[in-house]
């Protein structure tokens, strides 16, 4: 393997002067003090090479030497990994040592003395293709698949498969036989560059499946669907990550992967701490079990914030491939473009808008490229949703990031600061954001047939009022309450009880923070009525005093369990307030 | 500052304002050094090219200057006796006392393990209502107060510190002007706390450059306190715009190129790095805690600036001083001001309708901001509108207000009485659970 020796130093930048060849994107460990430093080539010129350093380079020196590996940075897939926190580069970091994250120390991903009940799929004598089903095993309950090598070329024919029993990963669970004759012999475990992308499928074609969040604002109003992609800007404080978990905790996905990407520390131990004990309202079995956390918070090293959406997606395309559902979440996707920003400036390369480098556009809408909905080749389907957060700076939506990402993902939930000063939480502004998917025909034909073919319309119709009312407000606050007519008013508070009763919803109420379809889907209903009822008050006042009285009955309906008497009878004062207003 | 077996470079090559480069061998990078006696760090290596930093500036460097490599990265000394002491930005004592013994640490050093974290869990209780009833604060927690630089924020912070019950208090000053250090170390002194406070102050009297030292000398004196003695710290940093002042200066002086607001890309990686110290350790290990407190000075309020909004990306939440002229008094702005931590001890730590009457009567003071608007702009008011007035004076003169000093049960029945005395049953929107028990 080529060798190299370290030219200098500037931050996580190190030059080597290198003694063979060196692949763009390859893997090498510096060692300094008996430290060995995992790094990332990303410039060569000629012998000089230039890598960026996982770690901290306090007290490198020049004439270090580098070893190289020969490969690009890769995770290990394989069973094992649920309910797992890693880091960027997928160290364990439970199995890490002591209180703070010693440098040059990486961990298995993996387990290999744990014991798989292995039942096989495929039998000898079969036709296989890369990523084709071989056998199964399950991990908290979840059958995953184990698979043909990905990278395998052609068709293969199954030689032997192992009988159905306990192994290990790394056993050889079946030979294949490929092309040229020659035997590979494949275990429980897939290595896979991260900044490539999986495509062992056969189509992907336009998602349409309504993913239910429990999340009224977003189910409601701005569906997402799986295989789907959406994006979350926000200013500091306007509940991103409160919106975020909330759907991480509820969304019906097989497996949650969530990429805390340069973000607080304590967000991520918010996680570990809450999700052994909650439960996931599909399931029933612990929320923990399903979830792979990917913590580079924001104090961990700036190269490995780049490479940890990478290693999640990977991840989130190796379940996809078992036909699994997956929501992958990252937050945010601003750290990491930052990140780039960082290495980017110190090659002193030319700098687009923001000092942002010139490809960054490209880098965005490829890795939201690699989420989909997708027909496998036996047949199966297998997703991946992706929802990003955006942190523009200032809360000033004409930046770059925000800019890019808007160009590739179909859902944008604008979170407003304005809402969120109001305390109308979730802060997601209702006429800014939008849903392509509530524009697809096979998604109008998907919940047609699921939910019914009046869901739609009203939605739409709602929206209508929401931004009628918005223009009212304006009104009024121009002319006055007296300067415009009392039907403005009723106009008004129509979009009020919307607002109040299905967008703002409590994300830390037991009851009120999950929201099933069925339930949201009554309460669609009821505010439909509310608002298609006509309405005749002598003055504004009236209105007002009429309305706050509804809003507050539907907001205890809201805080009421599902189905209780309490609900019930919240709901039937609501139908006779609209029952018994003069028309 | 030399020994016998330390090599001594004569030769400098090139000097900048802030930098000196000259041909040396065997440097580690990170490392410090001293040209002539000033401290200097190594920024940058390129083969036999060695680029250093030198943090009082190069005012007066000779070419021939004498440089010697010291083989280590920025220290402090930690143990007991810094306990009560003063320091500069290198972490030697400025208050006439004897040098400190003890371990020598590396500042700046590696981040905590995150699942070797705990959920912060334990209130702060600092009897400001503005705090401790609308923004709750938590051990572990890092928050920083906006403030334009004639708000009251030190003496905000200081009495803060004062009620918070921490076994140490370490303060970080940068670019604190020589009145402000002696406010601090007079308030600490007349409360008797002098031995549980240490400050490491750069003041405006010192190099700008300097500054860059002080929170990674803070922290490290708090991570010692915290895991070694698994005491509860508190760290006070003021001010962290001038902090990013001197980064500005660095970067520029270092040829890199600006981002927003002429910082550099790395500003917010930078500030996360300190501002990421603040942890609640679980009982494992000790449970010690670092709580960071700091000023952000805004330039006329412009919370747009890239310092203040990559600070509030960082922490959990910031805290806004303000003027009510109304009342007349200082109050915590309960719009702006934000503690994400809130959720982890209302409700829970405290009695159990906190949530609810909090986001009531901000939602009342909102309805009380719309109202004052209409006024303005000449428009009658109705009834409830002059309710909401009145409401929001009684509100921000008994609660707000920088000069309460309730208990949070306290605060919360006065947020009850106030909202019988002004409104309506369903006018206040609040879960019939607590209404039954709190509206008498």
């Amino acid at each position: 393997m080529t060798k190299g020796t370290v030219s200098g130093v500037i931050a996580n930048m190190v030059t080597l002067r290198v003694d063979g060849p060196v692949k763009q994107g390859e893997i090498c460990y510096i060692e300094t003090g008996g430290d060995r430093l995992m790094a990332e080539v990303i410039k060569i010129l000629g012998q000089d090479v230039y890598v960026q350093v996982f770690e901290s380079t306090r007290g490198l020196k020049v004439g270090a030497v580098a070893q190289f590996t020969g490969h690009m940075l890769e995770v290990q897939l394989g069973p094992g990994m649920l309910s797992k926190n890693y880091d960027g580069l997928q160290n364990d970091l439970d199995k890490m040592e002591g209180v703070f994250l010693k440098r040059g120390q990486y961990t298995e991903p993996l387990d290999a003395d744990r014991l798989w009940d292995f039942t096989p799929l495929a039998k000898a004598g079969d036709q296989v293709k890369a990523s084709d089903w071989l056998g199964q095993v399950t991990e908290n309950e979840q059958p995953l698949k184990i698979m043909a090598p990905f990278q395998m070329e052609g068709t293969a024919t199954v030689k032997s498969i192992a009988k159905a029993g306990t192994y290990k990963i790394h056993d050889t669970i079946a030979v294949l036989t490929n092309e040229q004759g020659q035997d590979i012999e494949v275990d429980m475990v897939q290595h896979w560059p991260v900044k490539f992308a999986m495509t062992n499928y056969k189509q992907k074609p336009r998602p349409f499946k309504l993913l239910e969040t429990g999340v009224r604002t977003i189910d409601t109003f701005n569906p997402i669907v799986e295989g789907g992609t959406g994006f979350i800007p926000g200013p500091f404080g306007t509940g991103k990550t409160v919106l975020q978990h909330a759907i991480s905790k509820q969304a019906e996905a097989d497996i949650v992967i969530i990429a805390a990407c340069g973000e607080r520390a304590n967000e991520v131990v918010e996680i570990f701490t809450e999700f052994p004990e909650l439960i996931d309202p599909h399931t029933g079995r612990k929320l923990m079990e399903r979830t792979i956390i990917i913590a580079n918070t924001s104090n961990m090293p700036v190269a490995a914030r780049e490479a940890s959406v990478y290693t999640a997606m990977t991840m989130a395309e190796y379940y996809r491939s078992m036909g699994l559902r997956v929501l992958l979440m990252a937050d945010s996707t601003s750290r990491w473009a930052q990140a780039l920003r960082e290495m980017s400036n110190r090659m002193e390369e030319l700098p687009g808008p923001d000092a942002f480098p010139m490809d960054l556009g490209a880098l965005i809408s490829n890795f939201y490229g690699r989420a989909g909905y997708v027909y496998l080749n036996n047949g199966q389907t297998g997703s991946i949703t992706f929802l990003g957060t955006v942190s523009p700076a200032g809360g000033n939506l004409k930046e770059p990031v925000t800019e890019n990402t808007k160009k590739v993902a179909r859902c944008f939930y604008g979170l407003e600061q304005d809402r969120a000063d109001k305390k109308r939480y979730p802060a997601v502004n209702p006429i800014d954001s939008y849903s392509k998917y509530l524009e697809y025909p096979e998604f109008a034909e998907y919940i047609k047939e699921h939910i019914n073919d009046q869901w739609i319309p009203k939605v739409l119709a709602l929206k209508t009022r929401m931004q009628r009312g918005k223009e009212i407000a304006e009104q009024i606050n121009i002319l006055g309450d007296d300067g415009v007519p009392v039907d403005y008013h009723i106009v008004f508070w129509k979009s009020e009880i919307i607002d109040y009763v299905i967008l703002q919803q409590d994300a830390f109420d037991e009851v009120d923070a999950v929201t099933p379809l069925e339930r949201q889907e009554e309460i669609l209903n009821l505010v439909t009525d509310i608002c298609e009822h006509e309405y005749s008050f002598a003055d504004f006042l009236e209105v007002v005093s009429y309305f706050k009285k509804m809003i507050n009955l539907c907001k205890q309906m809201n805080y009421s369990p599902y189905k209780s008497e309490q609900y019930y009878s919240f709901k039937q004062q609501v139908q006779d307030m609209v029952a018994q207003a003069a028309q | 500052m030399a020994t016998a077996f330390q090599k001594v470079y004569t030769t400098i090559s090139q000097i900048t304002k802030a930098t000196c480069s000259l041909k040396a061998k065997g440097v580690g990078y990170d490392e410090l050094a001293t040209i002539d006696g000033k401290l200097a760090q190594v920024v940058k290596i390129m083969g036999d090219d060695v680029t250093l930093q030198v943090f009082e500036g190069t005012s007066g460097i000779p070419t021939n200057a004498e440089v010697v490599f010291l083989g280590k990265s920025p220290s402090l000394k930690v143990s007991e006796q810094l306990a009560g002491r003063f320091f500069n930005a290198y972490g030697n004592p400025i208050d006439g006392g004897p040098v400190v013994e003890g371990k020598d640490v590396e500042i700046g050093g590696p981040s905590v393990n995150p699942v070797r974290r705990k959920q912060p869990s334990e209130l702060i209780a600092t009897g400001i209502a503005g705090i401790d009833l609308n923004n709750t604060l938590v051990s572990g927690q890092k928050i920083p107060f906006f403030a334009d630089p004639d708000q009251p924020f030190n003496e905000v912070m200081a009495m803060v510190a004062l009620r918070a019950k921490a076994d140490k208090i370490i303060l970080g000053g940068m670019g604190m002007t020589n009145d402000d250090y002696l406010f601090f170390r007079n308030t600490f002194s007349n409360a008797g706390s002098l031995d549980r406070i240490i400050s490491f102050i750069n003041t405006t009297e010192d190099p700008a450059v300097e500054r860059l030292l002080i929170p990674d000398m803070a922290l490290t004196a708090a991570e010692y306190f915290a895991v070694e003695k698994h005491e509860k710290v508190l760290v006070l940093l003021t001010d962290m715009t001038s902090y990013a002042d001197s980064l500005s200066i660095v970067s520029n002086r270092m040829d890199q190129i600006p981002s927003k607001d002429s910082m550099p890309g790395s500003l917010y990686s930078d500030l996360a790095k300190i501002y990421e110290k603040a942890v609640q350790f679980p009982e494992s290990v000790g449970g010690g805690s670092i709580t960071i407190i700091a000023v952000t000075t805004l330039s006329g309020g412009d919370i747009t600036h890239a310092v203040p909004d990559n600070t509030g990306y960082i922490t959990e939440g910031q805290l806004y001083l303000r003027r009510d002229s109304d009342v007349g008094k200082v109050i915590v702005d309960p719009f702006r001001s934000l503690s994400r931590l809130k959720q982890l001890v209302a409700g829970k730590k405290t009695r159990k309708d906190h949530s609810q009457v909090m986001n009531a009567a901000i939602r009342l003071y909102a309805d009380a901001a719309n109202a004052k608007t209409k006024l303005e702009n000449g428009f009658d008011l109705t009834d409830y509108d002059n309710r909401c007035l009145d409401f929001s004076r009684d509100y921000a003169n008994h609660l707000l207000a920088i000069d309460v000093n309730l208990n949070t049960e306290e605060m919360l029945d006065v947020t009850w009485e106030l909202f019988r005395k002004y409104f309506k049953l369903e006018e206040v929107n609040i879960k019939k659970e607590f209404t039954d028990i709190y509206w008498k």
